[in-house]
């Protein structure tokens, strides 16, 4: 389960090559490099402040990265039109506010992006949709709003929305943190479906319970650089660095 | 107990005062009114008769007298079925636009093609019309067509500004947007309708004459766009950021979005403040009047001004109420309709912490 499919040339999904990020004259990537393999299953932690939204918003360029270099699927990033829509095509992302189009239904959300983008026609758009939304178990909500559904359905909705663009890579950034105890589970049970599945995912998150269970590895971040990274059990059992050990003791006592 | 005393008692009075005012009203809008005068030895009516009622009648023989050099001004009398087809015109047009099962892309083809019918009917010169200036025109087809016009230009410019104003990345061209805005919105409407009537030919090439009208109707373009930024930049201000950045995520351009993301959702919050500037201006465009443009409200006043006639401008100020008041009406009722058809589906947006 935690060995990344290792076939034919690995072109890794993700390269981030000392990648520098400032915000004015504050400096909040210092230095980030990172390997992500196609099908690898990540999780960002760290306090709050250490760039963990911020290195996954400059991997589909949501954000600028000042200096160094990001890969996507071994294309670089730039501000290049049309690289850029490629990129985006095949990295999807899933917020902590959900970002769901309030204007539009479940339904139209969904299919929006395959139609406009990808050049579905509508009636493969709609299959493709009902497809997904079964997958996040909602598919009866497809022609309602998304003021209409509760946190849970709107985060699954969302999930589904990315997935229809039949993205290679999936970001994740905080997905149940706005949501309520009750319906955090239905989130996570979904993205372990999907991590199972063999998506390359990058979640940042604080739910050690999901990291645990589906991280190949996970990354520790602090003051804009990663501190410490590896497998579930080296992080949490044996910290080496007193920050991840401050840290860990935090987010222990919290839950 | 007192207090409902004291609120039935407010409430008779204010019956009672509303009631004499209806009554004297209705005494002399109908009971002591002159609907018909007979005519004198010059085959002209006779309005000492109106003028024995000042005061304690209305004369509407002004208005049945009038009410053609009212409505359509000194277009060619023989050819004023063509203004009041244009009318006809727009008023259908505003109907069709009120019935929310004709909102289709198909409605703004519907838009162009009527628009473009009214020109043929002012205008003539083909299909065996014949031509009529635009110096000719008059009434209330000017007031529909600067009103119209105006507004069908000014609020595809407004979005443009607005959009321009919130464009990050293009530093000139957001200063320039800035800029058309607060210089227009410093200066009064009447200023501007002075300056494209006088000082435009002036800047223009020797033999270039762009009509009198078509200047007035760009002075009111720019204003009315002007302001109608300034709404759709609050709408657009009012749309939280997740939702630029979910659009740009999934991979949709900057037009894409725009289309179908941001200016939904931006003018659906502003419709009340856009109907409102939209009242406004229709009732702005009386201004046309200090340049000399016949629009509804100049042939209203210069109706009036014939020696026979002077005296009776209540009655014409009446009717040019009532004229601009249905029309008004009617923006408000779509207003409130689209309001409600667009609120229907949704409840509250909320945003999670
Ligand atoms: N738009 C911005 N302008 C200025 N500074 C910013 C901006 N966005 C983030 N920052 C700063 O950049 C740093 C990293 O922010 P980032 O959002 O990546 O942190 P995070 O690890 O995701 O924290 P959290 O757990 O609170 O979400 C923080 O110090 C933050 O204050
Ligand atoms: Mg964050």
């Amino acid at each position: 389960m935690s060995t990344p499919s290792t076939s034919s040339p690995p072109t890794p999904a993700i390269v981030l090559d000392d990648v520098h990020k400032w915000y004015g004259r504050v400096h909040v990537l210092r230095g980030v490099s990172l390997a992500v393999a196609a099908g690898e299953r990540i999780v960002i932690c760290g306090p709050s402040g250490s760039g963990k939204s911020t290195i996954i918003r400059c991997i589909n360029r949501l954000e600028r990265h000042e200096q160094g270099r990001i890969l996507v699927e071994g294309t670089e990033i730039s501000d290049e039109p049309r690289t850029l829509a490629a990129i985006r095509r095949e990295v999807g992302m899933v917020f902590q506010s959900f970002n769901l189009f309030p204007h539009l239904s479940v339904l139209d959300n969904c299919t929006l992006a395959p139609i406009r983008v990808r050049g579905l026609g509508r009636a493969d758009a709609e299959a493709r949709a009902m497809e997904y939304l079964k997958r996040v178990r909602i598919p009866e909500q497809a022609h309602k709003y998304p003021p209409q559904l509760s946190g849970g359905q709107q985060q699954r909705v969302a999930i589904a929305r990315a997935l229809c663009m039949q993205p290679k890579i999936m970001l994740f950034d905080e997905p149940t943190s706005a949501l309520d105890p009750e319906m955090v589970r239905e989130v996570l049970d979904v993205m372990i479906e999907l991590a199972e599945s063999g998506m390359t995912m990058l979640c940042v998150t604080h739910e050690m319970g999901f990291a645990r269970r589906v991280a190949d590895r996970i990354l520790f971040m602090d003051r804009g650089e990663i501190v410490e990274s590896g497998p579930p059990e080296t992080i949490f059992d044996h910290p080496r660095s007193e920050r991840l050990r401050g840290f860990l003791n935090q987010i222990l006592h919290q839950t | 107990m007192a207090r409902r005393l004291l609120s039935a008692l407010v409430t008779v009075v204010l019956a009672l005062i509303l009631a004499d005012i209806a009554w004297h009203f209705f005494s002399w809008a109908v009971l002591h009114a002159i609907w018909h005068l007979p005519e004198n030895a010059a085959h002209a009516p006779d309005t000492d008769l109106c003028r024995a009622a000042i005061g304690h009648g209305a004369c509407w023989a002004v208005i049945r007298e009038k009410f053609r050099f009212i409505l359509f001004g000194f277009y060619p009398y023989d050819a004023q079925w063509r203004p009041a087809l244009a009318v006809l015109c727009f008023v259908a047009l505003f109907a069709l636009s009120l019935a929310p099962k004709f909102w289709r892309p198909s409605l703004i083809l519907l838009w162009i093609v009527i628009l473009a019918v009214v020109g043929v009917l002012m205008w003539g010169g083909v299909f065996g019309l014949a031509f009529v200036a635009a110096d000719q025109w008059g009434g209330l087809p000017i007031t529909l067509i600067l009103a119209t016009f105006g507004l069908a230009a000014a609020f595809p410019l407004a979005i443009l500004v607005a959009l321009a104003r919130h464009a990050e990345g293009l530093p000139v061209i957001r200063m320039l947007a800035i800029a058309y805005v607060e210089l227009i919105r410093g200066v009064p409407l009447i200023s501007l309708l002075f300056m494209s009537s006088v000082m435009l030919p002036l800047f223009l090439p020797t033999g270039w004459d762009i009509d009198k009208l078509l200047r007035a109707q760009l002075a009111f373009v720019l204003f009315a766009g002007a302001y109608l930024a300034e709404v759709v930049r609050a709408g657009l201000g009012a749309l939280p950021r997740g939702q630029y950045e979910a659009a740009a995520a999934l991979g949709l351009s900057y037009w894409q979005k725009t289309r179908l993301i941001v200016l939904p959702q931006a003018l659906r919050h502003v419709i009340p403040m856009l109907v409102n500037t939209f009242i406004g201006f229709f009732k702005d465009t009386s201004l046309v009047l200090i340049i000399g443009i016949f629009d509804l409200m100049t042939t209203g006043r210069t109706a009036t001004l014939e020696p026979a006639w002077q005296g009776f401008g209540n009655e014409v100020y009446l009717l040019l109420a009532a004229i601009y008041f249905a029309f008004c009406f009617i923006m408000a009722r779509i207003s409130r309709t689209l309001e409600r058809r667009l609120a229907a589906p949704h409840q509250d947006i909320e945003e999670p912490a």
